[in-house]
């Protein structure tokens, strides 16, 4: 082994940006899933951009002031409304473009959010964005809870989870209760260009998802699922790991709708089940036999519904 | 290099706290943090990329000269996935 790999030598990787745009010395908690699909999402997109964001780790991490680690034109915005800052960014652009004040420059506007600003916060928003035809990636990137505040449930935290404000107990055997909210259906349904998932586990998928997104002519809505290694109570080295578990339970299946269209990005041919996934991770810790059934059924069941939409 | 804010005063704050500089939190060493380190043995690497990709710090980079990776130890928060994603065990978490 030794003497082949001493004859090997470092080739760049095809399409893959050396440059950083977001930079070292960022607050993330160590082995943060979050800000590197956020890295691969910057160098998917290149240096031409407006990035408006809503508040949430990202937002934490990056920009305690008076430092910034983004390294392309940021903004700050309220939970709520980083959705509506892209629109009128992308529209105000325009506007000068067409008066002849802007150079004429092709220039990719972004807005990213957490799930709690993305499902619950920034839902009406966003829909607004969706609707209205504006010409903005949005991405979301989702670790099941409010972690920054200290992990408090969202509407996109999966059944049977554990969180401060849905804690496993007496009344609530499982913690949370209600199943996460399928967002990328309800962006989908908007009738938008594009809309897909990706998982920074497959940066190759995630990245040329973004430079889809950036292609078409209209909205585009990208859920990233990035596993957080101090709200899911887990190593922080196996975040990488735990994402491909959960593409490989058909927990998080990667799929994308391109006009309409529904094709299934990563098809294992047999799902793994879904204890392998739970194991380890301290917010699933309390389920019993029953429950872990019960979300098998449910995961199956979504599925089969998901190859049955994408044949 | 920018000053912590507390020793900031109001006057040398732009207009509507604009940060003008890009990327100045790498004046920030996050490698404070660390309590065990990546060593990386260069003899069994295979190149593959892998752990430069997986860093979510960028505290990896190529060293096309030496045909090496190396470690920025100034933002390493030693997280160890570089060392559990390599698929020939080229880096060895050890204590710091």
């Amino acid at each position: 082994m030794a003497e082949t790999a001493k004859n090997k030598v470092i080739k760049p990787i095809k399409n893959f940006s050396l440059e950083e745009y977001i930079s070292s010395g960022h607050r993330a908690c160590q082995g943060c899933a979050e800000v590197l699909a956020v890295r691969h999402v910057l160098k998917a997109i290149g240096p031409d951009m407006i990035l408006a964001m809503a508040t949430g780790c990202m937002e934490i991490i990056s920009s305690p002031y008076p430092l910034t680690s983004w390294n392309v034109p940021w903004i700050h915005v309220a939970f709520e409304n980083a959705a509506a800052v892209a629109s009128g960014v992308e529209s105000g652009l325009k506007a000068l473009r067409r008066k002849g004040r802007v150079p004429d420059k092709d220039v990719t506007i972004v807005a990213m959010g957490g799930d709690g600003g993305t499902t619950d916060i920034g839902f009406q928003a966003l829909s607004g964005m969706m609707e209205r035809g504006h010409k903005v990636i949005y991405v979301c990137v989702d670790n099941e809870a409010y972690m920054n505040t200290g992990i408090q449930r969202s509407s996109s935290t999966p059944f049977g989870a554990t969180t401060t404000t849905s804690p496993a107990g007496r009344i609530k055997p499982a913690g949370q209760m209600t199943w996460k909210k399928d967002m990328v259906a309800i962006a989908a349904a908007h009738g938008i260009p594009y809309t897909a998932t990706a998982c920074p586990t497959f940066f190759t998928d995630l990245q040329k998802k973004i430079q889809k997104a950036k292609e078409v002519d209209g909205p585009s809505y990208i859920h990233i699922l990035s596993v957080c290694p101090t709200g899911w109570r887990i190593p922080p080295n196996k975040a990488i790991e735990y994402g491909q578990l959960a593409v490989d339970t058909g927990v998080f299946p990667l799929y994308e709708v391109e006009k309409g269209v529904w094709k299934l990005n990563r098809k294992p041919k047999e799902l793994k089940p879904i204890s392998e996934y739970f194991k380890g991770q301290g917010r699933y810790r309390h389920l019993d036999e029953k429950f872990t059934l019960e979300i098998q059924d449910k995961i199956t069941e979504k599925w089969n519904k998901l190859v049955k939409l994408c044949e | 290099m920018t000053k912590p804010m507390d020793q900031i005063g109001w006057r040398e704050i732009d207009a509507g706290a604009v940060i003008t500089e890009p990327g100045n939190a790498s004046c920030y060493h996050t490698g404070t943090w660390r309590s065990q380190k990546p060593k990386y043995d260069s003899n069994v690497c295979i190149r593959c990329w892998r752990c430069f990709v997986m860093c979510p710090d960028a505290a990896i980079s190529p060293n096309f000269d030496k045909n090496i990776f190396t470690w920025n130890y100034d933002y390493c928060k030693g997280c160890g996935i570089c060392a559990y994603e390599c698929p020939v065990d080229a880096i060895t978490m050890e204590e710091d």
